[in-house]
């Protein structure tokens, strides 16, 4: 052994040190396309037939609001005293009101109101909800724990009281002081639950190497620990949708939400509610919408978490 | 235990504290007073004693340690101001009970169904009952309560006439708000049980259970159930809470003098000190019952070491 060793030992030059090239590299090739997590959810999202067809209809139900006021040659708020309660016909496809306004034209509109509470609501609801939790939780000690403690007494107050407080607060009655009437309560969870998600993260030794590397704490929540429980949020918030949809039908319903004319589906459920034994199609139609919506947003959030989250299926 | 009991109990003290301080304070903040619209067609020295009556012509600071003290010495929450000669507490004594008793009624029908149902779906899984189940469970959830209610009054009182359309006093006037209330619970009852048997059923211990050769209920009763039911106690508390309120809706529909009704209607007719008042008592009740409800979690759930847990 040792003979051949002080050979070759005699033989070295600069040029025995080449990298040899691999002889054949064509088994590292990858022969299918990449698959990034995103995709690999949408490949799962895309065999569950209940959940595309869950996300039509909600396309269908947004492109209808929006167009919906086009095609019908009535004003959402223009009222015909001769033609009241009328029961639908080619002319008013879904009838009229009380005041002879077209509840076709109202629900366009209305849902308006409805899906954009719910929209926006989900939303600023889960970035503050999100940015509280993830700080909470990445600070720790009593950052974290006087943090927390704001949220339990915030969690304390119930939220319908909130609301209606906030509503005499603010005294008028529109989209913008519903979305805050009920936001200002609706992120409570969404925080306990990204602190709840991070609290398991931050430990990890990604963040570990993050923190060693000097990456400020800001940017280790944003890019680290954030976008890694981004399937979790986004499930929260097509859950929280239907959610704040709700809420904004049951307050319309009790009469502290849209003020008339301006209209929402909650809003119309309850004026018609009082008539409701005369003229049943009248409540029929709105609280449909909110039933449509709900069961759409609904399947679209399971189908979601099964896409997302494949661990949470059951 | 002890001592976390003890931090608990000092923490609700401290959380119903601010609670009626926000509230104290959003309320006199609001723009105008609650006797404006009064005072315009009175002479001035009436208007003068009706302030001085509430105390409003006191600075709101004191204002705010004269109701604490009452509060606290007396359980003394004001006078009604769109109803004078009634106080708020008298009030909220005589309604709630009224909200609590078929508040209960639904909220018990309401859990034990739809924990029935999730069981049923989760030991049948992907079978017809399953479906039969999420089908009843979606409806529940996609529904708002008001819609049941009115369907049940157009079929069962309108159309039918088999009870009152609305009422209070008999036993059959508990019939439609109580069915009305119940989808609600029945919808998510079900859909947590289910999820939490089907997770407990895919542990090893049943498995060891089955294999011991422990019958079929047994195993029911003294492995899933016991695990699967822990998680539902946690949504209780919140749910007793809103029980002595009421469902503002559902009272309002069926006029039944409860809390919840008294609520809206002092809120449309901004009668402040019976805001103020319910608002404190709610939010008592619900400290309180999520505090029942988290003691009695500690000592149901031997995995929970109370004392070493973080909040």
């Amino acid at each position: 052994m040792s003979d051949v060793n002080t050979n070759t030992m005699a033989t070295l030059s600069p040029d025995s040190f080449k990298p040899i090239p691999a002889a054949d590299k064509s088994a590292e090739f990858m022969a299918r396309p990449k698959i990034t997590y995103w995709s690999d959810a949408w490949r799962r999202f895309k065999q569950n037939k209940v959940a595309l067809v869950a996300g039509v209809m909600l396309l269908l139900l947004i492109l209808m609001v929006i167009f919906g006021p086009m095609l019908s040659p009535y004003a959402y708020d223009a009222i015909n005293r001769d033609l009241r309660h009328a029961p639908p016909s080619t002319e008013h496809w879904f009838g009229t009101d009380e005041l002879g306004r077209d509840i076709f034209t109202r629900i366009c509109v209305g849902g308006r109101v409805s899906i954009a509470i719910g929209i926006c609501g989900a939303l600023i609801s889960a970035i503050v909800g999100t940015l509280y939790g993830a700080i909470s939780a990445f600070a720790g000690g009593a950052v974290d724990n006087i943090m927390m403690r704001i949220v339990e007494i915030l969690n304390s107050v119930p939220y319908l009281l909130v609301i209606i407080l906030l509503q005499l607060y603010l005294r008028e009655r529109n989209l913008g002081t519903m979305l805050i009437a009920l936001t200002i309560t609706g992120w409570l969870g969404s925080a306990r639950m990204v602190r709840g998600q991070l609290l398991a993260l931050k430990n990890q030794d990604f963040v570990l190497a993050a923190r060693t590397l000097g990456v400020s704490p800001m940017r280790i929540i944003l890019s680290h620990l954030i976008p890694n429980t981004m399937n979790i949020i986004i499930i929260a918030i097509t859950f929280d949708i239907p959610g704040y949809i709700f809420a904004e039908a049951f307050l319309s319903f009790i009469g502290i939400g849209i003020e008339s004319p301006m209209t929402s589906w909650g809003a119309m459920t309850s004026i018609a509610q009082q008539s409701f034994l005369f003229y049943p199609t009248e409540m029929l139609f709105p609280s449909l919408m909110i039933a449509i919506t709900m069961l759409s947003f609904v399947l679209l959030g399971d189908g979601l978490r099964d896409a997302l989250d494949p661990r949470l299926r059951d | 235990m002890i001592r976390y009991t003890v931090k608990r109990i000092l923490m609700m003290f401290l959380t119903l504290f601010i609670v009626t301080t926000i509230t104290f304070f959003l309320m006199h903040s609001v723009p105008g007073d609650p006797l404006a619209s009064m005072a315009k067609k009175l002479p001035d020295y009436a208007v003068q004693n009706f302030y001085a009556k509430y105390g409003l012509d006191k600075p709101v600071t004191e204002q705010y340690f004269i109701f604490l003290k009452n509060l606290v010495t007396e359980g003394d929450l004001g006078e009604s101001i769109t109803k004078p000669g009634r106080s708020v507490s008298q009030t909220i004594a005589e309604t709630a009970p009224i909200s609590a008793q078929w508040g209960f009624i639904a909220m018990f029908i309401g859990i034990a169904i739809g924990t029935f149902l999730g069981i049923i779906a989760a030991y049948n899984r992907g079978k017809w009952p399953d479906y039969v189940v999420t089908f009843i469970a979606m409806l529940g959830v996609c529904i708002p309560s008001f819609v049941f209610a009115s369907l049940l009054q157009y079929l069962l009182a309108g159309k039918w006439r088999l009870v009152p359309t609305a009422g209070w006093g008999k036993p059959i006037h508990f019939i439609l708000p109580v069915t009305a209330a119940i989808f609600g619970p029945i919808a998510t009852y079900a859909r947590y049980t289910r999820s939490s048997v089907l997770e407990v059923l895919n542990q090893d211990y049943i498995l060891t259970a089955e294999a011991k050769g422990v019958s079929r209920s047994g195993i029911l009763f003294k492995h899933v159930l016991r695990n699967a039911m822990l998680p539902l106690i946690t949504m209780i508390g919140p749910q007793v809470a809103g029980v002595f309120t009421g469902s503002f809706v559902l009272e309002r529909m069926f006029s039944i003098p409860g809390l919840g009704r008294y609520f809206v209607e002092s809120i449309n007719a901004r009668d402040y000190t019976m805001i103020i008042g319910t608002t404190v008592f709610y939010a008592a009740l619900f400290i309180f019952s999520v505090l029942i409800v988290d003691l009695v979690y500690g000592l149901v759930d031997p995995r929970i070491r109370l004392s070493g847990r973080k909040a």
